[in-house]
């Protein structure tokens, strides 16, 4: 079976990019496809790559890229949302004129046409974080 | 139609537990995720309102559960436990997913 999942909150706000996290770790170790993992709103802060948690902590966005890796998955971040937050790709940050990106390996600036398309190609489209 | 209900806020801090037990619909479920999970504890208006909704099958995930120190002793009757494994297998059984915020 085919889903998609969406990431609608920050790392370490509450705890629904961790749930996100778990959950599709799980889809894929049950051997179900995951088609796209969407970041919206504060949960584009996800994939910056300057995140350095304490060492005793998990590290969020290590664990996504990570994921992505292993199984290839497409982690999609909003550009709107992610240009409100200061999260930026090589091709945004030179667009923008600023100094340097910061965008985690697995990650992509994409638009929400992507969310769409997840939705509609998805057999079960699930939603972390408000 | 059925439908999977995710509840990821505590029914102490907000009313989303009782806005989807009021929509839910016979066949649906009900998971409890997060900081929801405390609405499974025996004894509050949360657990006694999940109670009321008919033919909905009402789960809790375990490690949020454990996280919490809430134990299965702790918990109101038919309440269900799964880990993320039991998740995705809801997720699966039932057509459509709906995450109340």
């Amino acid at each position: 079976m085919k889903f998609g999942i969406v990431v609608n909150e920050g790392p370490y706000t509450h705890q629904a990019a961790d749930t996100a996290y778990k959950f599709t770790k799980a889809v894929l170790e049950k051997g179900h496809d995951v088609h796209r993992v969407f970041f919206y709103h504060d949960g584009v802060n996800v994939g910056t790559r300057m995140s350095v948690p304490p060492q005793d902590d998990r590290h969020i966005q290590r664990n996504w890229s990570e994921l992505a890796e292993k199984y290839d998955l497409d982690m999609v971040i909003c550009i709107a949302a992610a240009q409100r937050r200061g999260i930026m790709d090589e091709n945004e940050a030179k667009r923008q004129g600023l100094d340097g990106d910061n965008i985690a390996p697995g990650f992509r600036i994409s638009g929400l046409g992507q969310l769409i398309e997840a939705g509609v190609q998805s057999d079960r489209l699930v939603t972390f974080g408000d | 139609m059925s439908i999977l209900h995710t509840i990821s806020k505590s029914p102490f801090q907000n009313q989303s537990l009782s806005s989807c037990v009021a929509h839910a619909s016979s066949g649906d479920a009900i998971l409890m995720i997060e900081d929801a999970v405390y609405g499974a504890v025996s004894g509050t208006a949360a657990a006694a309102q999940l109670a009321e909704g008919e033919n909905i099958s009402i789960y809790a995930l375990g490690p949020d559960l454990s996280a919490r120190g809430l134990g299965e002793a702790k918990l109101a009757e038919g309440i269900n436990i799964v880990d993320y494994d039991g998740f995705v297998e809801l997720a699966v059984e039932y057509d459509k997913t709906q995450s109340w915020l």
